[in-house]
């Protein structure tokens, strides 16, 4: 099946800024989902509020758009309901780690076969231009015309904290990498997170003198270095790329429910 | 012996309810005096293959039964006071996104976490407004095991009837009290299932175009047809629109299935009102107070009925209306300030002759308080 | 890894933004912004059909075709084998 099968094309151009790199996270989600040959009505997409949650509108699945940070909670109904459907949960920052902050942990902590997609662009783009969890200190927002004085989570340790079983870091750069980690993702029985760094030249890029989509994207290249590579042991302060936790071994929380079942029923 | 005659509590006969309406998915959270219904089908739905999940708070209790409801599956949460305040976010969801599902509210008292051990009825306005924006709503009481049953399973026919959330309004008196309840057999209850979409694959679906009938058929998610569904006003695939038209037709939709049907929706039950020329008008366990004032007056020839509502919203304006036509006086007995009896005022031809019995302290509300009243009302003294 | 020949560039103008990716990115320098900032092809005989400009488009606007259509493997995006990041 042609790419562009995986798109519901009427709805194109997207609404997305140019140079946004949410819509690289949705190239490469697609090219991964074509790669490892699912069948579209098996594949439910479900997405919070802002930017990110857009990516639901445009992809042929079964798309549910929730509401802002709840879109794992949504997922968590669905999957249980249909442990055969594989879900799809692109978040933006935000959504993942403020208002959708305990969503995000418990339904690691459950290990439930869900992959989280984090669209990490450090800022609320779709209000404006507010600083999120994710933006760290001394940054410039809209609400932190001073800079911002809080400190940013790691998405990456927070779901291993947290008992997600597959943890993995890209960027919209790294496109190639980005398609094989979230095919390793989806394929993964358990909750997966594939945080994927991503530009918002409009706002933190603006704010920020960052430049352009493409001198942000070059800040991905030069600003992150591979798990195991030289660069990555040279000099520490890049921010890791690649798989953080791999456990194939853990109890998937549907397989667990089924056990459940199998009990109570035995139990009549 | 017959094993469908049981003695249980009113989140019992609730449970009862859901499992002969077919439930097959529940989420939920802990909270008093709700928490009997999440424990009861923590066992009971596994048996029958469905699933129970205890989720990380409300919010995720509710949003997690929208989930299930899109995969075709009959869906319930339990909640009170507190939890259905943090459910509202989502409820509002399921009112535009139109997902059947069934919500218990116990009630407490409130605002607040307020008397959590102790009966109230003051989620009333909540259960209609509580969510944000133009929306309608269907609520639903009992005053007894076998009304709690019977309305349970009436919630998720109106559910799957109109693709709307149902609230099921109890209070804690009627949750944790304990009566006979027989388990009618299976038939004996018409249900209701999920209409589902006749368009065949390949085929355009618009999952949001309704048919004639303002019903909506549904596909399930994982079938052939893929689709859109959002908060955001939306168009007939279920696409985001702002066109003013689409948010104009929808937001009149959403409204008009339900608050057109009151009449199909409404639920009641008559006390002794034939002849009766003081009416009372209750619900809930405030109910069984004025049903057994009315039949202890009767005894001594007062001539005292009551209008027992078993639906609340959309409110049964024209039932009211006939019913209180022609009365000495409208008392309506509930434990909170008075919300229903608003809403009797605006419907009756006669709004100075509607009175309050209420209770807001956390005891059931008794014969005699509402006697005091109507010893007031009659001129015959405190 | 069979070297690929370029069929063509379709290039969905309408969906093109001009955000300028490809562009910078292109190894061989083989687009440009035109002059309603969309994206246009100068050089396709130094195409290498690397497809980096097609999988980094974020608007989906730009499809490389080449002779032997199979999903490529196209040149890694991987920083450890790029030296300039290495150093």
């Amino acid at each position: 099946m042609a790419i562009k099968d995986y798109l519901r094309q009427r709805y194109f151009p997207h609404m997305w800024c140019p140079g946004c790199g949410h819509g690289i996270v949705l190239n490469a989600l697609i090219r991964a989902v074509q790669g490892m040959g699912l069948d579209k009505n098996d594949i439910v997409m479900t997405s919070g509020i802002g930017c990110s949650a857009r990516i639901s509108g445009y992809v042929d699945f079964h798309t549910l758009h929730t509401l802002h940070g709840r879109a794992l909670a949504f997922a968590t109904g669905v999957k249980l309901s249909k442990p055969e459907l594989t879900l799809l949960v692109p978040m933006g920052d935000g959504d993942a780690l403020a208002i959708g902050g305990n969503h995000f942990i418990h339904a690691a902590r459950r290990n439930i076969d869900i992959t989280a997609i984090v669209m990490n662009n450090r800022i609320y783009g779709m209000t404006g231009g507010q600083f999120s969890p994710l933006s760290g200190i001394g940054k410039k927002a809209t609400t932190a015309p001073y800079t911002t004085i809080d400190s940013n989570f790691d998405v990456v340790k927070m779901a291993v904290a947290s008992g997600a079983t597959f943890v993995a870091r890209t960027t919209a750069y790294h496109v190639l990498e980005a398609v094989d980690l979230l095919q390793k993702a989806i394929s993964h029985k358990g909750f997966s997170v594939v945080e994927i760094l991503s530009q918002c030249p409009t706002h933190y890029g603006r704010k920020n003198k960052e430049g352009d989509a493409s001198s942000m994207m070059e800040f991905q290249k030069s600003k992150t270095g591979k798990l195991g590579s030289k660069a990555l042991e040279k000099d520490p302060t890049l921010i890791p790329r690649g798989i953080f936790v791999d456990d194939k071994d853990a109890s998937e929380y549907c397989s667990a429910y089924d056990k459940i079942i199998e009990t109570a029923m035995k139990g009549r | 012996m017959n094993n469908n005659i049981k003695f249980v509590q009113g989140n019992e006969a609730c449970v009862e309810g859901a499992l002969y309406a077919g439930i097959d998915f529940f989420a939920g959270y802990p909270i008093t005096p709700s928490t009997e219904i999440a424990e009861l089908l923590s066992g009971r739905l596994p048996e029958k293959g469905g699933k129970f999940i205890q989720m990380e708070d409300e919010i995720a209790s509710m949003c997690a039964i929208i989930g299930a409801s899109l995969t075709g599956h009959k869906v319930m949460t339990a909640t009170s006071g507190p939890g259905f305040s943090l459910k509202q976010e989502a409820l509002g969801y399921a009112c535009m996104a139109e997902i059947p599902c069934v919500i218990v509210d116990v009630q407490r008292g409130g605002p607040s976490t307020g008397n959590p051990t102790h009966v109230s009825q003051g989620d009333i306005n909540q259960a209609r407004w509580g969510t944000h924006g133009d929306h309608a709503i269907i609520a639903l009481t009992a005053s007894n095991h076998q009304d709690v049953f019977a309305m349970t399973v009436d919630a998720f026919n109106l559910a799957e009837t109109y693709r709307t959330p149902v609230i099921l309004l109890f209070d804690e008196v009627v949750g944790h009290m304990r009566e006979k309840l027989v388990v009618p057999e299976k038939g004996d209850i018409p249900l209701v299932e999920r209409l589902r979409t006749s368009v065949r694959k390949g085929v355009d679906y618009h999952p949001y175009l309704p048919r004639e009938d303002g019903r909506l058929p549904m596909s399930d998610f994982g079938a052939e047809h893929r689709y859109n569904v959002t908060g955001l006003f939306h168009d007939m695939w279920g696409f985001p629109s702002n066109n003013p038209k689409v948010v104009r037709e929808l937001l009149r939709h959403i409204v008009d299935k339900i608050e057109n049907n009151v009449h199909s929706i409404t639920r009641y039950k008559e006390h002794y009102l034939e002849d009766a020329q003081y009416i009372m008008i209750s619900y809930g366990s405030s109910a069984r107070s004025a049903v057994h004032l009315a039949r202890s007056r009767r005894a001594r020839g007062e001539k005292l009925g009551v209008l027992e509502l078993q639906s609340i919203w959309p409110f049964p304006e024209d039932i009211i209306r006939e019913k209180c036509a022609g009365k000495r006086a409208v008392i309506v007995v509930e434990m909170n300030m008075g919300q229903v009896m608003r809403h009797v005022k605006a419907a009756v031809d006669e709004p100075e002759r509607v009175f309050l019995a209420n209770r807001i302290d956390g005891k059931l509300i008794t014969p005699t308080n509402i006697k005091t009243l109507l010893r007031v009302i009659q001129g015959r003294g405190v | 890894m069979a070297r690929l020949k370029l069929k063509e560039h379709v290039i969905n103008r309408e969906w093109c933004k001009g955000c300028g990716i490809c562009v910078h990115f292109c190894p061989k320098k083989v687009l440009e912004l035109d002059s309603d900032e969309k994206v246009v092809v100068v050089r396709p005989e130094d195409c290498i059909c690397c497809k980096l400009c097609e999988l980094r488009c974020p608007d989906l606007a730009i499809e490389v075709l080449s002779t032997d259509d199979v999903p490529a493997a196209p040149a890694s995006d991987d920083d450890s084998q790029d030296d300039s990041n290495e150093q």
